[in-house]
C-alpha cells in the first residue's frame, strides 16, 4: 500500500493550479482533503503523474453567503463549513448532511467540493447539492462555467468536469421561509458509505425526494405532499425506479424498503420543520 | 461496570492495580516491531499476490522487475524451493504447504513472488513489472459443494477435497435417539470472521551464510510447537533457527500464529538477498491472506425428552479450513472436542467430523477458536428445543446442567470439567441481570407492537490445550505409530541480580493484554515486595530463553498457566532465600517471613532488607546455608498432569480449565431500519479465581467486542470464482465502540483445583457465547427459526416489513443471465443511443476491428487475430481510478444487419473482467437506435476492494462505449459530447477521423 511515484506541485494561486491542469490533462488530479484520493494512491488504483494541491490558495478558502447562496470554495473543509456561522439556520439540511459525512477525523481533512468532485454515489454532500438544486462553478485556465447538480454528475464518480477544469466553488441555496428540509441516512455504522441516504425539501406546494446510496449517483424527483392519497403510490414508484441491487452490505429489496420507509419519515419531518 | 468487590487482603494477586504497560502504550511509546530500528543495509520485501482464487501458473517472468534499479532480489517458487521444504501438515495426507504458490494458485492474495528492495516503494513499484500468465481453474468455495463428486479439486494428490473424516460414538447414541420421544434438530451455516488485530504481521528476517543460521525477530505468538515447522521449513535443525518477539505486539487474538509461512518465506528471501529483510504486512495483505476462523456447516439433532431433558446429540460438522490445511489446523475442529456436551450432562454422543479444502484463505487461530462454530449450533438447538416444546429456554437450558456437586465432572467425550456450579451462577445471572424486568419490558413492548426478544446461552470455556487434542484428527492405531503427545508446559524464570532486585521473564509474549502487570503482582506477593519493584520481561528469545512448544499466548492460558508457573519459580526461590534469612538471622526455617521489603523470623524489629538476603548468592556464596546452591536463577516448568494423551477409544481431555458463562441478551429490532439493537447485555462469568478483576473486565468487554463483529457485522466473503469480497475495512466492518454497547458483567467465583492460582482462562469465552444469545434474541423477537450470521439488517427486511408492495409501472425484466455460474453476481445493463445514421453503416463499423478499437475506451492498440477476433490494450477507469489492461474480444452469433454478440476479456494489474453484449440494431426513418444489454464479471484487486461500485463503474465504461460508437457513426451531428482531446490525438494516431 505505498503509492507509484508522482509529482506534487503545491499551487500559490488559482492561475498556477489551472496552468498545471491545462499541462497535464487527465494526467493531473486534484488534491485538496486526499480523503478518497489518497487510498485510491496508495491502493495504486490510482496513478497520476502530477498532483496538484489547492489548500494554499487563498481565493479557494472563502465561504460567502450573498443572501441567496452559499457559496464554499474549493478549499473549505467539511469541519470549517460545519463550524460556520449559524449554518444551522442558513441551510438546515447542509447541517444536517454534514453530519453524516465520514468521521470527525475525515471531516476535519475533506473538502466540501472536494466531496462533489468525486462523485460517490453514496455521498452526502453531492445528495444535498442535487436535492438542494445547487450548483457547481467550473474553471479552466481561460474560462468559468457554472452547471448545475443535475447537470454535472454523470454517473459513477463520473462528471462533467473537463481533465482541465477544477472546482472553483460550489453554491448551496440558502433556507427559504416557509420550507422544511431534512436529512436522514441508514449505513451499516455509523459513519459508513450509505445504504440509502435520503434529504427532503417540503414546501407548500411541492415534496421533493432525494436518495443517495441506491443508484449510480444521487436522485431527486418531486412527490405529491404527504397528505395526497397518491403520494404511497408514487415513493413506492421512485423506490423501484431506483433499481437498487444487492451488494455486500444490504439487498435490493432492502434499499427500496428504506426508500419508502425512511423517505417518508424524512418527508415528514422536513413538512414538520416549515418554518 | 461490575467488577465484584474483592475481599481486602495483604495480597496483590486479586486487585486492579492500574497497568504497568499503559503508561508507555497510552503515551505512543510501545515498543513493536515496526518502531524498532534495523541493522544497515537492511532491504523491504514486497509480495506478489494471485488475483485469482484457482489457477494454474503457466509462467512468471520477473526480468523487468529484477532489472529496475533498488530491486536486490526477486524471489519466485524456483527459490523457495531450492532453500526450503513444504510447510509440516498435521495429517498423513498427500498434500504439500508452501509459503508461496507452486505451480498453482489456491487461494485469493496466495503469496506468488517476493520483491526485495531498497525500500517498500520501490518493491511495489517492481511488483507491477512482474508477468505472471495463469490459466484459471473452476473455483469452490462452498464446503458442501467441495465434497461433490464433480467439484473442482484444489489438490491433485488428494482426489478430491475431503481431507480427513472421523467418526467418534460415546455412549449409545442410536438407542437413545431410538428412546426420546422427541428429535430436533438445526441446520447451521457458520461464516467466517476474524479478530483483526490493529497490528498487522511483521518480520526482520537475516541469514547467516557461515553458521547456515537463521535470525528473525516476529510479531508471532505462539504456540511455539510452530518453530519446529518453521525450521524443517527452512531446512535447518530447531537451533539454527533463532526467533525472538518484540516487547510490544498490537493484538493477535490467535492470528499472529498464522505469521509463520511469511517467517519462512522473508527468511529465504533474506537468504537469496544476501542482507537483512524486513516485511510489515499491510491492511490489504492482512485481509486477504493472514488467517481466518473457519466457516463449517453443522447437522446437529438432539433426542429430547417431553420435559426438555437431551439425552443424546448427533454432530455432523464439515469443517472449511480453506486452501491449505496449515498448521495447527485442522485444531479448530477438536480444541472443542472434550466439550461437545457444553455446560450439559449429555452422555451419548455421536460425531462426524469431516475436514475440507476450498479456494479460500487458509484458517488458523483465532479467539474462540473452535467455540463459536460449537456453541452456535449447540444453543441455537436449546433455544429451538424451548420454542418447539415450548418449555421456557431457562428450564431448557437449568434441566440440562451437570449437577454442581459431580465436579470435576468427566464429560461423553473425554473433557474433565474442573469446577463449576452452573445452576448458582444461572441463578445469580438472572436476579442480577434483571430478567424479570427484561421480561416485563419485552410484554410492554409487544403490546405495543414493537418486535423485542430475549435470547440465553450457556457456555463451557474451555483453556490451557493440551497439546495433544489435535492427534484426535488420528485413529488410535495412527497415533500410537506417531507417539503420544500430550500436556502443556509452561515456564517462568526469575533471577535476582547483585542488588537482589527481581527480574522474571516467561515464555508467552503478550500481545497488550497486562501480562506484565499481573507477573509483577504474583512475584511481589512472593517476596513481600511491591509489584513496583519487579521487572518483568516477555520479549522471548529461543536462542536464549527458556520455552517450549506450549510457550506463546493463546488458548487463554496466561492466567492459569503462566502466571502459576511464575508462582512455582517465585517459591522455589522464596524457599531458598529463606533458608538464607534463617541462618543469617540464627531462626527457625518454618518462621521467616518475607513482608513490606523486608525478611524477619516474627518480629520485624529485628529484619533484614530482602536485597540484602536475595543477593547473598552473588557477593558470599561460601556463606550459604548447606543444601543451598544458589539463588540466583530459578526456571520453573510446569504442565498439568491432567492433560493427558487421547485413549484408546478417543477419549480426550481436551483443555485443562473450563469456566463458565451465562449469558442474557434483550434486544429490540427497529421496526423501519430492521437493526438489531441491544438494550441489555448480561454475562456471567466463572473463571475460577479472578487475578486482576480490572482486566478480567477489559477481557470480557474484548471478547464481546469481537463476538458483536461476528454477530452482527463481520464477514469474510468471496466471490464464486474465489475472489475476495471484502478486502477493506470499508466491507469488512468491525464494530467501533459506537456499535459496542456497556455490558452488565457478573462473576460467580469457582477456583480451579488443576491450576496453581485456582485461575481459569476468560478472554474468548464472549466469541463462544455471544454470537449465539444475540442470535437466540433475535430469533425470540422475530419468532422466526433461521437465523445466519452476520445479522444484517438487510436479511431480517422481510421479517420485519412483510410482503413489498409491487410498482404501479413494474421495471422492464432483467436479462436472464446466459454466463457465468449459477449464483455467480453477474453485473448485469442495459442501454440505449439513437444515432443519425443508417444501421449498415454502424453495423460495417461493429466488424471493422480499427473503427470498433477507436470507439474502446482507452484503446492504444490493436492486434487483428482473425476477422471476428482481436486483442488490444486498454486504458480502462472511473474518476481518478485508472488502469492498464489487455483486453481480448471477438463477434459472435452475427446477424446482419441487426444483431451481434461482442464478448471479451481484460487482464490487468487492477483485476480481470469478462463479459459480453448483445447489441441490437434497429432503423427507422434514417436514424438507427442501438440497444444492448450486456453482463460481466469482475475479479481480482478492484472487486476485491471497490466491490461496492462495480456495477455503476461497468455502467459508466460500457455506456462510454456506446456513446463513442453513437458519436464515431453519426459524425459531428451527434454532437451530444464533447469528445476529449486525448481521444481526438487517439484516434489521429489510430489513423481514424473523429
Amino acid at each position: 500500500m505505498k503509492p507509484a511515484a508522482f509529482d506534487y506541485l503545491r499551487a500559490g494561486d488559482a492561475a498556477e493550479a489551472l496552468e498545471a491542469l491545462h499541462q497535464e490533462g487527465g494526467d493531473a488530479r486534484i488534491l485538496a482533503g486526499g480523503q478518497s484520493l489518497f487510498p485510491m494512491l496508495n491502493m495504486r488504483l490510482a496513478r497520476p503523474k502530477l498532483l496538484v494541491d489547492v489548500m494554499h490558495v487563498a481565493e479557494f478558502g472563502r465561504i460567502d453567503d450573498d443572501g441567496r447562496t452559499i457559496r464554499i470554495g474549493a478549499g473549505v473543509r467539511q469541519a470549517v463549513l460545519e463550524r460556520h456561522v449559524d449554518l444551522k439556520a442558513r441551510q438546515p439540511m447542509l447541517a444536517a448532511a454534514l453530519a453524516w459525512v465520514g468521521h470527525a477525523q475525515t471531516r476535519a481533512r475533506g473538502t466540501v467540493c472536494g466531496s462533489i468532485a468525486h462523485a460517490d454515489p453514496s455521498g452526502e454532500l453531492p445528495l444535498a447539492l442535487l436535492t438542494l438544486g445547487g450548483s457547481v462553478h467550473l474553471r479552466n485556465r481561460k474560462k468559468r462555467r457554472v452547471l448545475a447538480a443535475n447537470a454535472f454528475t454523470t454517473g459513477m464518480m463520473a462528471t462533467q468536469k473537463g481533465d482541465d477544469e477544477l472546482i472553483e466553488a460550489v453554491s448551496f441555496p440558502v433556507a427559504v421561509p416557509g420550507t422544511g428540509y431534512a436529512f436522514r441516512e441508514i449505513g451499516r455504522r455509523h459513519g459508513d458509505f450509505a445504504i440509502v441516504a435520503c434529504a427532503a425539501v417540503v414546501d407548500a406546494a411541492k415534496t421533493v425526494l432525494g436518495i443517495g446510496g441506491v443508484a449510480d449517483m444521487p436522485v431527486r424527483r418531486e412527490l405529491p405532499l404527504p397528505a395526497d392519497p397518491a403520494f404511497a403510490d408514487a415513493l413506492n414508484q421512485f423506490a423501484w425506479d431506483l433499481d437498487a441491487r444487492d451488494d455486500l452490505h444490504a439487498t435490493g429489496r432492502y434499499r427500496r424498503d428504506l426508500v419508502r420507509q425512511l423517505g417518508r419519515q424524512t418527508i415528514e419531518e422536513a413538512a414538520s420543520c416549515r418554518a | 461496570m461490575n467488577v465484584i468487590d474483592r475481599p481486602k487482603t495483604d495480597n496483590w494477586v486479586g486487585k486492579s492495580l492500574p497497568r504497568v504497560e499503559d503508561a508507555a502504550l497510552l503515551t505512543g511509546r510501545g515498543r513493536y516491531i515496526d518502531d524498532l530500528g534495523v541493522k544497515p543495509g537492511t532491504a523491504h520485501a514486497a509480495i506478489l499476490r494471485s488475483p485469482h482464487g484457482h489457477a494454474n501458473i503457466l509462467g512468471i517472468d520477473a526480468a523487468r522487475a529484477r532489472a529496475l534499479p533498488g530491486v536486490f532480489a526477486v524471489i519466485t517458487a524456483e527459490e523457495v524451493q531450492r532453500y526450503g521444504s513444504s510447510l509440516v501438515v498435521g495429517l498423513k495426507i498427500p498434500v504439500e504447504c508452501w509459503p508461496l504458490a507452486i505451480d498453482k494458485v489456491r487461494y485469493y492474495g496466495e503469496p506468488v513472488a517476493v520483491v526485495v528492495a531498497l525500500d517498500r516503494y520501490v518493491a511495489e513499484d517492481a511488483l507491477d513489472l512482474i508477468a505472471v500468465r495463469y490459466e484459471t481453474l473452476a473455483a469452490v468455495i462452498d464446503p458442501e459443494e467441495a465434497l461433490a463428486d464433480d467439484a473442482p479439486v484444489l489438490h491433485e494428490g488428494l482426489k478430491g477435497n475431503l481431507a480427513n473424516e472421523r467418526r467418534f460414538t460415546y455412549g449409545d447414541p442410536d438407542a437413545a435417539f431410538a428412546a426420546a420421544p422427541h428429535r430436533i434438530g438445526i441446520d447451521v451455516k457458520f461464516p467466517r470472521s476474524a479478530c483483526t488485530p490493529i497490528e498487522t504481521y511483521g518480520i526482520v528476517a537475516e541469514y547467516d551464510p557461515g553458521a547456515d543460521a537463521y535470525d528473525v525477530l516476529a510479531n508471532f505468538q505462539g504456540p511455539f510447537s510452530i518453530h519446529a515447522v518453521m525450521a524443517r521449513a527452512l531446512n535447518v535443525p530447531g537451533n539454527r533457527l533463532r526467533l525472538r518477539t518484540p516487547g510490544d505486539s498490537g493484538g493477535s487474538f490467535g492470528i499472529k500464529q498464522a505469521i509463520f509461512p511469511y517467517v519462512v518465506l522473508i527468511g529465504i528471501a533474506a537468504r537469496v538477498a544476501g542482507r537483512p529483510v524486513k516485511w510489515v504486512e499491510d491492511r490489504l495483505e492482512h485481509l486477504m491472506a493472514s488467517t481466518v476462523a473457519t466457516n463449517r456447516v453443522t447437522t446437529l439433532a438432539a433426542a429430547v425428552e417431553t420435559d426438555g431433558r437431551i439425552t443424546a446429540l448427533s454432530w455432523d460438522q464439515i469443517e472449511d479450513t480453506g486452501a491449505h490445511l496449515r498448521a495447527p489446523e485442522p485444531a479448530t475442529l477438536y480444541r472443542m472436542h472434550g466439550n461437545m456436551t457444553g455446560a450439559y450432562a449429555i452422555r451419548n454422543v455421536a460425531i462426524r467430523n469431516r475436514v475440507v479444502l476450498t479456494n479460500k484463505m487458509p484458517t488458523g487461530l483465532n479467539r474462540g477458536f473452535g467455540g463459536p462454530q460449537v456453541y452456535y449450533a449447540l444453543e441455537r438447538l436449546m433455544q429451538r428445543i424451548a420454542v418447539e416444546l415450548d418449555i421456557d429456554p431457562v428450564d431448557v437450558i437449568r434441566r440440562n446442567f451437570i449437577p454442581a456437586g459431580e465436579f470435576p465432572y468427566r464429560t461423553a467425550s473425554g473433557a474433565l470439567y474442573d469446577s463449576g456450579d452452573y445452576q448458582a451462577a444461572l441463578a445469580t445471572a438472572i436476579a442480577q441481570g434483571g430478567l424479570e424486568e427484561l421480561k416485563a419490558r419485552r410484554d410492554a413492548a409487544r403490546a405495543e407492537g414493537r418486535l423485542y426478544g430475549i435470547g440465553y446461552a450457556a457456555v463451557v470455556e474451555p483453556s490451557v490445550s493440551n497439546m495433544g487434542y489435535i492427534t484426535a484428527v488420528l485413529t488410535p492405531d495412527q497415533r500410537a505409530k506417531a507417539g503420544a503427545k500430550n500436556g502443556a508446559q509452561a515456564t517462568a524464570t526469575i533471577s535476582l541480580d547483585a542488588v537482589g532486585s527481581v527480574t522474571i521473564h516467561v515464555a508467552s509474549v503478550p500481545q497488550g493484554q497486562g501480562h506484565r502487570t499481573v507477573l509483577s503482582q504474583v512475584v511481589a506477593d512472593a517476596f513481600g515486595l511491591k509489584p513496583s519493584d519487579i521487572a518483568v520481561a516477555t520479549e522471548l528469545d529461543t536462542a536464549k530463553d527458556a520455552w517450549s512448544i506450549a510457550s506463546g499466548n493463546y488458548s487463554s492460558r496466561f492466567a492459569a498457566a503462566v502466571a502459576g508457573a511464575a508462582q512455582i519459580a517465585a517459591m522455589r526461590l522464596r524457599a531458598k532465600l529463606a533458608a538464607i534469612a534463617a541462618k543469617q538471622l540464627n531462626a527457625e526455617l518454618e518462621d521467616i517471613v518475607f513482608a513490606g521489603g523486608r525478611v524477619h523470623a516474627g518480629d520485624p524489629a529485628t529484619s533484614l532488607a530482602f536485597g540484602r538476603v536475595a543477593s547473598a548468592s552473588h557477593w558470599a556464596p561460601a556463606d550459604l546455608p548447606q543444601g543451598v546452591d544458589h539463588a540466583i536463577r530459578e526456571t520453573a516448568f510446569w504442565t498439568p498432569p491432567e492433560l493427558t494423551a487421547p485413549t484408546g477409544d478417543d477419549l480426550i481431555n481436551s483443555s485443562l480449565c473450563h469456566g463458565f458463562i451465562f449469558d442474557i441478551c434483550a434486544v429490540e429490532i427497529d421496526r423501519v431500519t430492521c437493526e438489531v439493537k441491544i438494550d441489555r447485555y448480561v454475562t456471567m462469568h466463572d473463571c475460577g479465581k479472578i487475578l486482576h478483576p480490572g482486566m478480567v473486565e477489559g477481557q470480557v468487554t474484548g471478547g464481546f467486542a469481537h463476538a458483536l463483529g461476528a454477530a452482527l457485522y463481520e464477514e469474510s466473503s468471496y466471490a464464486p470464482d474465489g475472489g475476495l469480497l471484502s478486502g477493506t475495512l470499508a466491507d469488512y466492518l468491525i464494530p467501533t465502540i459506537m456499535e459496542t454497547p456497556a455490558l452488565r458483567i457478573l462473576h460467580h467465583e469457582s477456583p480451579s483445583p488443576f491450576t496453581p492460582l485456582g485461575a481459569k482462562g476468560v478472554g474468548e469465552g464472549n466469541c463462544m457465547s455471544t454470537p449465539v444469545c444475540i442470535a437466540n434474541a433475535v430469533a425470540d423477537a422475530l419468532g422466526i427459526a433461521d437465523i445466519t450470521l452476520p445479522i444484517l439488517p438487510a436479511k431480517l427486511a422481510e421479517h420485519v416489513h412483510g410482503i413489498e408492495p409491487e410498482p404501479r409501472n413494474p421495471p422492464a425484466p432483467k436479462a436472464k443471465s446466459t454466463m457465468g455460474k449459477p449464483g455467480e453476481r453477474m453485473l448485469t445493463g442495459q442501454g440505449k443511443a439513437v444515432v443519425e445514421a443508417p444501421r449498415q453503416k454502424i453495423w460495417d463499423m461493429l466488424l471493422d476491428p480499427q473503427a470498433l478499437m477507436s470507439i474502446i475506451p482507452g484503446a492504444h492498440g490493436v492486434e487483428k487475430v482473425s476477422d471476428t477476433e482481436f486483442r488490444a490494450d486498454v486504458t480502462l477507469g472511473i474518476g481518478p481510478v485508472k488502469g492498464r489492461y489487455s483486453a481480448a474480444i471477438s463477434l459472435t452469433d452475427l446477424n446482419e444487419p441487426e444483431s451481434v454478440t461482442l464478448s471479451g476479456g481484460t487482464e490487468g494489474a487492477l483485476g480481470s473482467g469478462h463479459g459480453s453484449g448483445r447489441v441490437t440494431l434497429t432503423e427507422e426513418a434514417g436514424k438507427t437506435t442501438i440497444t444492448y444489454t450486456y453482463e460481466a464479471a469482475v475479479g481480482g484487486k478492484v472487486a476485491s476492494i471497490g466491490g461496492r461500485l462495480l456495477d455503476g463503474a461497468a455502467r459508466v465504461v460500457i455506456g462510454q462505449f456506446f456513446d463513442a460508437l453513437a458519436r464515431k457513426a453519426g459524425g459531428k451531428t451527434g454532437g451530444r459530447i464533447r469528445l476529449p482531446a486525448a481521444f481526438k490525438r487517439l484516434f489521429a494516431m489510430l489513423g481514424v477521423g473523429a
